[in-house]
């Protein structure tokens, strides 16, 4: 069973094996319109919650991606360099943006579980 | 006022659908202290006739190089602008349109600068090319900040035959915005090591070519060796009709190149607005500062062009933009492409050997000066002599005869009295035949 | 481009009512036109030169052995390709531009005839000085008018554009700091500030703590004051600000500012709402830049040149970028170089000396205007923004209430329900003949519409632009959405793809790109 979370800022982190694989939500991607590059971080480096990891573009905007939980990335997903569009089309499954090696899996806990999260974007929209 | 349409009737019909009594009303947030209830102490306004009289006196107290014989180079060259390029900026719909940011209604200023882009990267060997920076100097600056960003190092190299302008530019960033440079004596004779400046920490090195005194060096072996070190080879071209004649540093593996592209469209203008031009690799493209127009279709498939790549840009990215530029060299850029539109590769080339051709006899002719030494090994439109004596007050006696001679090294390198006596001379295509006899004939009395 | 040797074939469309198409693509006066790579070929060439005489080259074996690959086209060909593509551009020359901030006034023609005049356009920055002493007379006389309106006693002219005049006064500002022995590392910045401001400042190594407005469009002083510190190096200020309206408080803003020590930096991009009428000095400020190629005239040419001179306060003259023009025993002398008075400069940051052919433009426009003339520019300029406020703040939101300044700023609170966005009704406004307004900024109103009519524009043409605003805001309300959406319609491209573009960038032509269109 996966574990799925989310941030305020719109991201999304779901554990697979060891691994924390983070992207952003659709609510996310709907509100930025057609993202039209991603900036992804390089193997090795770390990142810490609540910080920048990445930076996804729209034509008319650039906002951070933050951290959901410490730790190193492992893998990024490199077809977004072709495909930025899977962002958009596919923001839950193939327009994830990295997987990281977790520091502490009790981060997860301080993290909004599905139904916390669907009640934030309706108040927001 | 003649640029001014409301009367004074206008006025008053305005105000009343305002709802106001007077203009004053309307500034009422200006604190008391700080209302001028006068006019400033500055002169009333002035019919054309007064203002042509007024600016003309002053222009009249220049010598205008096109009135003597003139050799002067140094990072801004005079050559001859076909008469339709001055026609084809006045257009009103170039010259007083504003940045593209409309497409649908800016296709004109696009597609130039679509070709200016292509252009400057044919040009100069490279893959992108921006859509200009203010100057070579400035964009000298940004291919630095650009290479430390690239390759997160902080130290930049700058050699001796760097434009001295450049090297001071590239100082005044460094101070402010937080990374280093080196640079390199001047030394018109050559004998630079700059391979073993190179550290861990060298994000880039920055060498001219030709260089400010005129010297033609091959860098391909030099790119290799910045490669292996990590760092970036930035070349600039402060002569960029050189590269009508030259191997252009795209072919000798430059990573970026900031160069000067004044010498095609653009007249000497004592110093601006020139023209800014930064070409790069694909690869870097998203690090690039400045505008970028990029090709693309409308709604109804036509093709057609917009800025893109905005995102680097201060008006999305603010703090972390990759520059702080806005406002640019658009009109320059136009004179540029226009001209070299009539050219070709033709026409440049022929243009370039023209001033090679100039150059090579004013070279032939000085060094038979007793006493007057050339110091370069090669040269493309400019190059540096050696004098038996300083420099600077005989091109201040050649002046006063008519004669604008070049420019003495001591004007850039006040504080270098060992290039005290060298003269930089530069000969393009305007320079006649009769121009390098008198030249030569002042030259040989004020040395006797 | 229509591949029009297909469409020769294609029938006539069914629907007389329906566009006409045309083989070439073209629309009566509006002409399709290709690249010059599709056009023109190296051969060409549109100069004649002779060929020197035989002669042995000295260029070090470096010479180029590859064709470099740039077409040549003969004269009546380039005047006719760059005559089609100036025919696809807005204009002042064509109509009025009502983008706010951006001063979009009439570019008088004398500039352009004084500016050409060979003693200005043909000396080179290096001749011997003693050869151009009109040059310097021309700059010290333009200083003097700069400083003069300011209020100012110096000013650096060399900044080549408005954001470069900014980074030359964060500098500068810096540079005293440093003299001073304070290291402060925050600059405020309202958040109403155009984009340059805090990419400036980040240049420059502080970090930008945002400063925001009250329910006046004002900075919120109360705000302002507690982020006041001995850390803070700044404020950039705009005033008037970006939303057309004037700082009331400005001066317990520089009270507040320099009582801790800081500096009070104005972006004086809307100085055209006040010259004549204040000086900035009178403020309290101590750095401004002012843009050439706005308040003064000087064309904009389609994204520059431009010029941003700075002006400075005592405490921030001896950092002042190289070079000045002094006054010397008995002539204008040009320092270049670090030294006695010029200890302190800051250093150069660009080459030569200032856009010298924006100073000739610029200064010509002030003297054709003189004190009264400028001061006749503000007052209209002013006039002419809030005669186009009292005629629309019926139909279009008024984001601020009360008078503005050269501006006025509306925000899409009219547009809400219709389906129309502020970016669909800016579209449409094309079609009406008419470049939009700014869009989307200041960022501190949802779906901003800033327009700046300037002073040059007659009240005729406001009557004319009024109207068809009013009538657009009424069409937006009547629910003619797809009209707006698919705007602009007649304009020489419709919508552009923009994703496409920065998805996959084409950013110059290449020989195996030869994009042709299929016949329709």
């Amino acid at each position: 069973m996966t574990t799925l979370r989310f941030t305020k800022d719109h991201e999304w982190v779901r554990l697979d094996g060891d691994l924390a694989v983070v992207g952003i939500t659709d609510y996310a991607q709907s509100q930025l319109g057609d993202v039209v590059y991603v900036e992804l971080p390089e193997i090795g480096r770390r990142v810490e919650q609540g910080k920048e990891a990445a930076v996804v573009e729209s034509v008319k905007a650039a906002s951070e991606v933050y951290a959901p939980i410490s730790g190193e990335v492992a893998e990024v997903n490199e077809a977004l360099a072709a495909d930025p569009a899977m962002v958009n089309a596919d923001p839950m499954g193939e327009g994830w943006f990295l997987k990281l090696r977790l520091d502490d899996p009790k981060e997860l806990d301080g993290l909004m579980d599905k139904a916390a999260y669907e009640r934030l974007v309706g108040e927001q929209r | 006022m003649r640029y001014l349409p409301l009367t004074d009737r206008d006025r008053a019909e305005m105000l009343a659908t305002i709802g106001v009594d007077s203009i004053d009303a309307l500034f009422a947030d200006v604190p008391h202290q700080a209302r001028l209830d006068g006019l400033v102490d500055l002169p009333k306004a002035m019919g054309e006739l007064e203002v042509e009289r007024a600016l003309w006196a002053m222009a009249s107290r220049n010598l205008a190089a096109g009135s003597v014989p003139f050799f002067i180079g140094g990072g801004a060259y005079r050559h001859h602008i076909p008469a339709a390029v001055d026609h084809l900026i006045q257009r009103g719909e170039f010259l007083t349109s504003y940045t593209p940011y409309q497409p649908e209604i800016s296709q004109g200023t696009l597609q130039y600068l679509f070709e200016f882009q292509t252009q400057v990267a044919l040009l100069t060997g490279m893959e992108v090319a921006n859509a200009s920076l203010y100057d070579g100097a400035t964009a000298c600056a940004e291919a630095v900040m650009m290479a430390n960003r690239l390759t997160r190092r902080g130290h930049a190299v700058l050699s001796g035959g760097l434009h001295p302008h450049y090297r001071e530019v590239c100082e005044t960033y460094a101070r402010f915005v937080g990374f280093e440079v080196a640079a390199q004596a001047p030394a018109p004779s050559g004998g630079e090591d700059l391979a073993g400046l190179i550290g861990r920490d060298t994000s880039c090195v920055v060498v001219q070519n030709p260089d400010f005194f005129g010297e033609i060096r091959d860098y391909s072996e030099f790119a290799r060796i910045c490669h292996e070190a990590g760092a970036l080879l930035v070349v600039v071209v402060t002569e960029i009709l050189s590269l009508g004649a030259l191997r252009p540093p795209g072919e000798m593996g430059a990573d970026i190149v900031a160069a000067e592209g004044q010498s095609l469209g653009n007249a000497l203008n004592f110093g601006g607005p020139y023209l800014g031009l930064f070409a790069s690799r694909d690869k870097f493209t998203r690090q690039m500062p400045g505008r970028l127009v990029g090709e693309t279709v409308d709604a109804d498939g036509r093709r057609g062009w917009v800025l893109t790549l905005s995102t680097r840009e201060q008006h999305i990215r603010r703090e972390r933009a990759t520059s702080n530029i806005c406002t640019n060299s658009g009109l320059c850029a136009l004179a540029f492409t226009i001209h070299l539109a009539l050219l070709g590769d033709t026409g440049l080339t022929r243009l370039a050997r023209l001033n090679h051709f100039a150059a090579a006899r004013l070279a032939e002719r000085l060094e038979r000066i007793p006493g007057v030494q050339l110091l370069n090994q090669a040269f493309f439109n400019e190059f540096a002599l050696r004098l038996p004596r300083p420099a600077a007050p005989i091109v201040e006696a050649l002046a006063e005869k008519g004669v604008l001679a070049g420019i003495p090294i001591s004007r850039l390198y006040p504080d270098r009295p060992a290039l005290a006596d060298v003269l930089l001379v530069a000969a393009t295509e305007m320079v006649t035949e009769e121009d390098i006899d008198r030249l030569l004939r002042e030259l040989r009395e004020v040395l006797s | 481009m229509t591949d029009w040797s297909r469409a020769l074939s294609a029938h006539p469309p069914a629907d007389p009512a329906a566009p006409l198409e045309t083989i070439t693509g073209n629309r009566g006066l509006q002409i399709e036109e290709g690249l010059i790579f599709e056009q023109g070929s190296s051969a060409r060439c549109g100069v004649d030169f002779g060929d020197p005489a035989p002669f042995e080259a000295r260029l070090g074996g470096l010479e180029r052995q590859a064709e470099i690959g740039l077409p040549g086209l003969s004269e009546p060909q380039v005047i006719r390709h760059f005559t089609r593509l100036s025919q696809k551009n807005y204009a002042i020359d064509s109509g009025l531009y009502p983008l706010g901030s951006c001063t979009m006034k009439h570019n008088p023609r004398l500039n352009e005839k004084l500016a050409r005049v060979p003693g200005f356009a043909d000396i080179h920055p290096l001749q011997p000085v003693s050869t151009v002493p009109g040059a310097l007379a021309l700059i010290d006389t333009l200083a003097h008018w700069l400083k003069t309106l300011t209020g100012m006693p110096a000013i650096a002219l060399s900044p080549g554009a408005g954001a470069h005049g900014e980074l030359c006064g964060m500098m500068a500002i810096r540079a005293a700091l440093e003299v001073r022995g304070e290291r402060r590392s925050r600059v405020l910045v309202p958040e109403s500030a155009h984009g340059t401001n805090p990419a400036t400042a980040a240049a420059c190594g502080y970090t930008i703590d945002p400063v925001p407005g009250n329910p006046q469009g004002r900075v919120d002083l109360d705000a302002l004051r507690p982020k006041l510190g001995p850390d803070v190096a700044a404020l950039m200020l705009t005033n008037p600000n970006t939303c057309g309206l004037f700082e009331n408080e400005i001066l317990d803003i520089a009270a507040a500012v320099h009582a801790a020590g800081a500096f009070f930096y104005c972006d004086g991009a809307n100085f055209n709402a006040i010259v004549g009428r204040v000086r900035p000095a009178d403020l309290g400020i101590d750095c401004m830049h002012l843009n050439l190629h706005k308040t003064f005239s000087t064309p904009h040419g389609g994204g520059g040149p431009g010029s941003g001179p700075v002006a400075l306060a005592a405490s921030l003259a001896p950092h002042a970028p190289l070079p000045w023009v002094v006054h010397g025993e008995d002539r204008l002398e040009l320092a270049e170089h670090k030294s006695g008075p010029t200890e302190h400069a800051i250093g150069r940051l660009k080459g030569f000396h200032g856009q010298m052919g924006m100073f000739v433009r610029a200064l010509a426009y002030m003297m054709s205007h003189g004190a009264d003339g400028l001061r006749q520019v503000a007052e209209d300029a002013v006039l002419n923004a809030n005669y186009l406020r009292a005629r629309l703040e019926g139909e279009l939101s008024l984001s601020f209430p009360g008078p503005c300044m050269h501006e006025v700023l509306f925000d899409d609170r009219f547009l809400r329900d219709t389906g129309v966005t502020t970016f669909d009704f800016a579209k449409a406004l094309i079609d009406k003949g008419y470049h939009p307004m700014t869009m989307y900024f200041p960022l501190v109103v949802h779906g901003a519409l800033l327009i700046e009519p300037t002073e040059t524009e007659s009240k005729a043409s406001l009557d004319q632009f009024a109207a068809v605003l009013k009538a657009l805001a009424a069409e937006a309300r009547s629910g003619h959405v797809a009209r707006f959406r698919s705007a602009p319609q007649l304009s020489p491209r419709r919508r552009l793809d923009e994703t496409a573009a920065a998805r996959r960038p084409i950013l110059r032509w290449r020989p195996e790109s030869s994009h042709r269109q299929a016949a329709e």
